[in-house]
């Protein structure tokens, strides 16, 4: 069957019905597409994957700081706290958190970075893959292949909704990136393609409605602690997905949901740095403090 | 769209129509100019000129017209390499009308005096529009190959050149003409779904009515 990404319901479908996981036919699907071999499609984002890994270790630098000044160096902090056995959550949420803030952080101070599926929420998916993979030493194969699974939550959302905080706010950002990576880590711990659509309901009906409110309209304040947020919530929704809880609203209607609130959100709160956080009182002296008077 | 418009681009942040599409706008430039630049001046408008200091856009333009892509981790000191390699950057900003918020308007000069004028916009996610040429309207991406020919506006030209391109069996996907007047000067772009060799190139740059023709696409 000829997966057209128009549903997350058609994956799962496809899947079930022959007993594939969904990163499978996807793979297989793409390079069908795009005329390669499977393991070309399948190095192409192992590179990706790679890429994903440097950003991670690039960021962890206590000494990074963001040409604007307002971010950098949390990263380390929060390594720091779990490499001393000071966090409060366990070593894998710890860990996770560092991971999201230090990606987050190197795409503010220009370092290379893979979107996913935006700049703004590069940090959740390498933070909730790589985190697992080193706590659990998961093979690195199993971890490239999850990436399959979140492309393709990412391709139904971007179709059916929107990946784009000018059009849809944080939820289409941070959000879709918590789905994608719920869904990914669901298919890594075995979960079955049904789990994984739950998986990707559940972590979008928890941040439905988020705007879009960047500080001077740069990519860092909220947007770096909101990356840490997305890994948490990627962790609890695939957690319940694969106790056997199901989301009452299935994905397909949640995506739905989200478009619309996407375009109910005033304009103000979708990346225009008018409203929301970017308008409080500091975020109004910080934006004059970067860019001067005019602003 | 394929996973990798998904997880991808790999691309130096912090974000991906600030950055991304701004070093892409900088390398069309470049292509454009088709010989390496001594001087380039960079005129910001809309959220670029609100904003470019904070997001790095200049670090991002000037490494584009140095020839980097938007992964060049060598984006992030770009303007010290300008200095470097002897080309001369000035940075403005200011309003041009009618454009989308994110454009950037580029000109660039090589040694031997040779000017031109590149507007683009980035319109999201790295993607790029190139809007006008010499303040001539044009309309192309980048990411098909593309022909930009200049050339004098009479009987038989559009003819002459897409025939040459269909002879290759080039599939034509986008075509577009401009012109200042009637008999003036004109602008083609045509976007096609398949490389072509330089050696067609050289037959359209001596048909009889083209000024000048330029063949590109970015990676």
């Amino acid at each position: 069957m000829k997966l057209t990404y128009h549903s997350v319901e058609e994956l799962v479908f496809a899947a079930s019905s022959s007993g594939k996981k969904i990163s499978q036919i996807v793979l297989e699907q793409q390079a069908e597409d795009m005329e390669l071999s499977l393991s070309q499609v399948y190095q192409s984002m192992d590179k990706n994957f790679e890429v994903m890994l440097e950003s991670v270790e690039g960021g962890m630098d206590k000494n990074l700081k963001s040409s604007s000044g307002l971010s950098g160096g949390s990263a380390a902090k929060m390594k720091e706290a779990v490499d001393q056995g000071r966090n409060h959550y366990g070593r894998l949420f710890g860990t996770a958190l560092s991971m999201a803030l230090a990606v987050a952080e190197y795409n503010s101070s220009m370092g290379r970075i893979v979107a996913a599926p935006t700049a703004g929420s590069c940090g959740v998916l390498p933070a909730a893959l790589i985190s697992v993979m080193k706590e659990y030493k998961i093979p690195r194969e199993t971890i490239v292949m999850s990436l399959f699974t979140a492309s393709a939550i990412g391709m139904v959302i971007a179709r059916c909704a929107s990946i784009s905080g000018a059009e849809g706010g944080c939820q289409a950002e941070v959000g879709s990136a918590s789905a994608m990576a719920a869904a990914a880590l669901c298919e890594i711990f075995d979960g079955t393609p049904d789990m994984v659509s739950h998986s990707c309901a559940i972590a979008l009906k928890n941040i439905l409605g988020l705007v879009c409110d960047p500080v001077a309209g740069l990519v860092e304040v909220p947007c770096v602690k909101r990356n840490a947020m997305g890994v948490t919530n990627a962790f609890t929704a695939s957690e319940l997905a694969l106790a056997g809880i199901t989301s009452t609203i299935p994905a397909d209607e949640v995506i739905g949901a989200m478009k619309r609130i996407g375009q109910q959100m005033s304009s103000s709160l979708k990346e225009t740095a008018e409203g929301g956080l970017a308008a409080t009182p500091t975020g109004c002296r910080l934006c004059r403090q970067i860019f001067g008077e005019e602003n | 769209m394929n996973v990798f418009d998904i997880i991808g681009p790999v691309m130096i942040g912090p974000s991906s129509s600030h950055t991304a599409g701004a070093a892409r706008i900088g390398k069309t430039a470049a292509l454009l100019l088709d010989s390496p630049a001594v001087k380039a001046d960079i005129l910001f408008h809309g959220s670029f000129a609100k904003t470019y200091k904070g997001h790095g856009t200049d670090k991002a333009v000037v490494g584009g017209i140095l020839g980097m892509d938007p992964w060049d981790s060598g984006i992030r000191t770009s303007l010290e390499t300008a200095r470097e390699t002897g080309l001369s950057v000035t940075i403005h900003t200011g309003t041009i009308d009618n454009a989308h918020p994110n454009t950037v308007l580029i000109t660039l000069t090589d040694k031997t005096g040779h000017a031109i004028s590149v507007q683009g916009a980035s319109v999201g996610g790295g993607n790029i529009e190139i809007t006008k040429i010499n303040g001539m309207e044009v309309c192309f991406t980048g990411q098909h190959t593309t022909l930009i020919v200049t050339h004098q506006d009479v009987p038989g030209t559009i003819a002459d050149v897409t025939g040459l391109v269909a002879a290759h069996q080039t599939n034509i996907c986008n075509f577009r003409l401009n012109r200042q007047e009637k008999g003036g000067t004109a602008i083609m772009t045509i976007e096609m779904d398949s490389d072509f060799d330089k050696g067609l190139l050289s037959k359209i740059q001596a048909l009889p009515a083209v000024h000048s023709a330029i063949l590109m696409k970015l990676s």
